[in-house]
């Protein structure tokens, strides 16, 4: 597609913020001929990029991220950068201060997010490939509800460096794609150690612990919680018996911590968020407003500059870090991720692949959710897990409610994005 | 909050914001009741399994003098120079 074909298409989808005009192949590789989207919070040099926010608007990166480079390097064009919610938080773009994506199998329901653009981009054909970030299920979520595959893969395993950050301890880049192929393809090209990001992992920082045999454990109490609908429960129980089909050995599994997942990733998240926001200043870069001193200027361009969920998330980090809660919030919540995290990996000492929903229902109305923030933060309980342990996970196209894409999520041990690849092909009849 | 954050909010916004807190924070404050065994060593076994420790280089140029000054400075809001301009503080 031309720049301008890609316009014509993406008039009733907002997937993109900008379409380059000078999209070009920078080298040959793997990703030779292949065209790709990259989300609005990746750094490509000599580009706009404003992480969907209006402190950033008139930002033009200075360098590029490392997966950039990587993108360069593989041969693959990079056509536009994708909307997304603010500073990548939400899950559905309509934080997004550059208006919401919608979806293209339904124009009036969202494309899901925070990496919404990037998986509409894909879905409407726009672009073969797609990068996003996922901190609580920003690449998996949007991937269901549009009908795509979409990884995030183990934490580390990804370069950071030129991603503009959400919480660090969460944050990962990875890739969407129609296929499972295409998404290990671009896994491929985009993963690596890098001595610019020092939480980037090495093939022996996770040693293999299982040899892969096939079997699944799906933990029943939490896949049955409150809230979840009809439709995705009767399409969950149709991917169980399409792996049992295939082969599988599927057990019901206990984990009984997993249902605090929410709790401890919504003050974890804000908490890291507040911190790493604390570099928009007006002074540095980005938007200034001007008050009577440098406090004054803060104030002002800080609350000019954020959108609504951006300052809400920015407030309650500030305060579950704040003296005399720190403790009993933040304390206690790195606390339970630990327990967690161990629970989660020694169930994968029995079994290679955990089985849950992506999200607890299809693609909801634009508007539907956007007045209840809480309401909103529960649509991320099948997600949060996989950034709260570090795990690898992915989401897979498993059907459709009508005519919305639904999807299924597997989430393998550390270092185990081979378990994802493998079962997702079975899944998806790509082998 | 919003002062120790450094974002100006009106009072509508703030009152808001208080209800949907007490909504929120209702519901994260589960985490206050789990009581959990041993947390300690659960940390060292993490650190430990994560292969988790500090990564240092060398001090030392880290780039090329001057590589990036004009990209970085241009997008400073007020620049004099080769300085970012800041009003005065004392």
């Amino acid at each position: 597609m031309t720049p301008e074909q890609i316009r014509v298409k993406d008039k009733d989808i907002h997937a993109f913020l900008e379409v380059f005009d000078d999209a070009q192949a920078y080298g040959e590789g793997p990703l030779s001929g292949k065209t790709i989207a990259i989300k609005d919070n990746i750094l490509f040099e000599e580009h706009k990029v404003s992480a969907a926010s209006k402190i950033l608007e008139n930002f033009t990166a200075p360098y590029d991220a490392t997966v950039v480079k990587k993108l360069k390097a593989a041969g693959a064009m990079i056509v536009g950068r994708t909307n997304c919610d603010e500073f990548a938080m939400g899950s559905s773009t309509e934080n997004s201060a550059y208006g919401v994506t919608k979806n293209p199998h339904d124009l009036e329901r969202v494309a899901g997010g925070s990496s919404g653009g990037s998986a509409a981009a894909v879905a409407g054909g726009m672009a073969e490939l797609a990068l996003g970030s996922d901190t609580g299920g920003s690449i998996r979520q949007p991937a269901a509800f549009c009908g795509v595959v979409g990884l995030k893969p183990t934490y580390g395993r990804v370069s950071r460096y030129g991603l503009i950050a959400l919480a660090s301890s969460f944050d990962q880049i990875g890739p969407f794609a129609k296929t499972v192929f295409e998404v290990e393809m671009l896994y491929n090209v985009i993963k690596g150690q890098d001595p610019m990001d020092s939480t980037t992992i090495t093939h022996e920082t996770y040693p293999v612990r299982k040899e892969f045999s096939k079997t699944i454990g799906i933990p029943r109490a939490f896949v049955e919680s409150e809230g979840i609908s009809v439709e995705v429960k009767e399409n969950f129980a149709g991917a169980v018996k399409k792996f049992e089909d295939l082969g599988y050995k599927v057990k019901e599994v206990a984990l009984p911590n997993l249902k605090y997942v929410l709790p401890v990733y919504y003050i974890i998240m804000p908490a890291e968020a507040s911190s790493n926001l604390a570099r928009f200043d007006g002074i540095k870069y980005g938007m200034h407003k001007d008050g009577k001193d440098v406090i004054e200027d803060y104030f002002k361009t800080r609350g000019a500059g954020f959108g609504p969920e951006v300052r809400r998330r920015i407030i309650l980090g500030t305060y579950v870090l704040s003296s005399g809660y720190y403790d009993e919030y933040y304390g206690k919540a790195a606390e339970v991720r630990q327990l967690i995290t161990k629970e989660l990996r020694e169930l994968f000492e029995n079994v290679d692949l955990m089985l849950t929903p992506t999200t607890p229902s299809p693609a909801w109305k634009v508007g539907e959710k956007s007045q209840s923030p809480l309401e909103m933060y529960l649509e991320d309980i099948f997600t949060v897990h996989a950034n709260i342990s570090g795990c690898p996970a992915i989401s897979l196209p498993s059907g459709f409610a009508g005519k919305l894409p639904l999807g299924i999520e597997l989430t393998a041990d550390l270092g185990r994005e081979d378990n994802l690849f493998a079962a997702g092909k079975d899944f998806l009849n790509e082998s | 909050m919003a002062k120790l954050a450094r974002i100006e909010i009106s009072d509508t916004e703030a009152e808001k914001l208080s209800r949907e807190f007490d909504a929120i924070l209702g519901y994260v404050g589960e985490v206050k009741s789990i009581t959990s065994p041993q947390p300690l060593s659960l940390l060292k076994e993490r650190g430990k399994g994560r292969g988790v420790f500090n990564v240092m280089r060398e001090d030392g140029p880290a780039h090329e003098s001057g590589m990036y000054s004009e990209k970085v400075l241009n997008e400073a809001p007020a620049r004099e120079g080769n300085y970012i301009k800041v009003k005065k503080i004392l």
